[in-house]
């Protein structure tokens, strides 16, 4: 169990921690007893693969899934997919939504008294390259109120939701964009323990990638949890 | 490996966020929920409920599930589509307003584990809510497999009241499993 001891506590000050007051929902969510870190043999290496037959190519232009063009300030939003030992993560299902340019989703519990946009829905999807790579356009989403606490705001941000090669690997999270003065003031962004981490979160504004006269490009690269340097197990393991 | 060591080779890992209340209107679907075709021999239903502290159910979350085949092979590399009618072994829903989710599989055959020890049959969970600043990792395990369960790896690591949380229940279509984040009957959730 040495190893799996080793293994938490370098996951310790990376991810947050299930139960953090300043963000309420955690008092009844967050479990009571710490999670069992699964023995090596135990975490299984295989998961999903998505095929292009599951993906539209407009998935990825979240500017053109409606009639017209929606509002707010078009962007690129791109990165890569690797993982821990910094190896490409190719064909990995890369999944984003977000809110509108004026801070409102296109869902029903969302009651914040800013436009909805016709023309903008807000969710995207697409498969990694085979060097990782992923690229959506879509729109910089507002800033918008939340119920936390007094005069609560959450930071502008993009949800992202990746599947790695194994279950495993799988990874919910959310993408910042960098100089938001709301970063201090968030208790979802404060709940990473380590301020250097939090950083990780925050794209960089991409020059290289911007394209002139159309849309500003932000890069997001993503690293995966391992398992590292093993290759992909074979799928039949019933012998 | 520390942090600071990694860093010196490649970026450190993502941290995890909240998957949030607004995930509805870009991760569930309608096949989502369907592992195998309801005409698959042995379909059957997964079906529970996930309470939070207080006991209420859990309206605005994600279970996602991850299996082997009947005889116990994992479709991973296979690079089939998600809405493929052929086995896939992933399964999507979303919960309720009354915190209910249902996944229509099959039961999965024996898998051996990394290390080649034979485990019970089980399902993989995942769980992502409004709250949950990261995910929740379980197994499904079943009723039936009493000799299997006493056996499986996982399971044997488990004080009794535990173990007792990842074994379903039979229902009328299936099996029943429920999540429950907290309390007495908290369910047993895992790391890697």
């Amino acid at each position: 169990m040495q190893e799996a001891t080793d293994r938490a506590a370098s996951a310790a000050g990376i991810d947050p921690p299930y139960l953090y007051p300043r963000y309420r929902s955690t008092a009844l969510r967050a479990p009571g007893h710490p999670p069992l870190i699964l023995p090596a043999g135990l975490a299984d290496r295989t998961g999903p693969v998505f095929g292009a037959g599951s993906i539209d190519p407009l998935d990825q232009d979240l500017t053109r899934q409606n009639h017209g063009e929606p509002l707010g300030e078009r962007i690129i939003v791109h990165g890569r997919v690797i993982d821990s030992t910094g190896r490409p993560v190719p064909a990995a299902l890369v999944e984003i939504w977000q809110a509108n340019a004026a801070g409102r989703y296109a869902h029903a519990a969302d009651n914040h008294p800013a436009p909805l946009d016709p023309n903008f829905t807000g969710a995207g999807r697409c498969l990694t390259e085979a060097d990782g790579s992923y690229r959506f356009v879509t729109i910089k989403p507002g800033a918008y109120p939340w119920a936390n606490h007094d005069n609560a705001w959450r930071p502008a941000h993009i949800h992202f939701s990746v599947f790695g090669r194994a279950f495993l690997q799988r990874l919910v999270t959310q993408m910042y964009f960098p100089g938001d003065p709301l970063f201090d003031h968030d208790p979802i962004f404060t709940s990473i323990p380590d301020p250097l981490v939090r950083q990780r979160l925050i794209s960089r504004f991409d020059p290289a990638t911007t394209e002139p006269e159309w849309a500003l490009a932000y890069r997001f690269d993503i690293v995966l949890n391992g398992p590292a340097a093993t290759p992909f197990e074979p799928e039949d393991r019933t012998k | 490996m520390t942090e600071r060591a990694e860093a010196t080779t490649v970026p450190g890992r993502t941290p995890s966020q909240t998957i949030g209340p607004f995930f509805g209107f870009a991760l569930p679907s309608e096949t989502g929920p369907l592992v195998v075709d309801a005409a698959a021999p042995g379909a059957l239903w997964v079906r529970g409920q996930v309470l939070d502290g207080a006991g209420e159910p859990v309206p605005d979350g994600l279970v996602e599930t991850w299996q082997a085949d009947p005889s116990g092979r994992y479709a991973g590399s296979r690079g089939l589509d998600q809405d493929s009618r052929s086995f896939h072994g992933f399964g999507r829903c979303a919960t309720d307003a009354a915190g209910r989710y249902a996944i229509r599989t099959v039961k999965p055959g024996p898998v051996r584990s990394l290390d080649g020890v034979l485990q019970a049959p089980h399902i993989e969970v995942l769980f992502f809510a409004r709250g949950l600043l990261k995910r929740l990792l379980t197994r499904i395990y079943f009723p039936d497999e009493p000799t299997a369960n006493a056996r499986d790896p996982l399971l044997t690591m488990l004080d009794p009241r535990a173990r007792t949380t990842l074994v379903a229940t039979p229902s009328e279509d299936g099996y029943r499993f429920d999540i429950r984040l907290q309390g007495e009957h908290e369910t047993a959730f895992f790391d890697v």
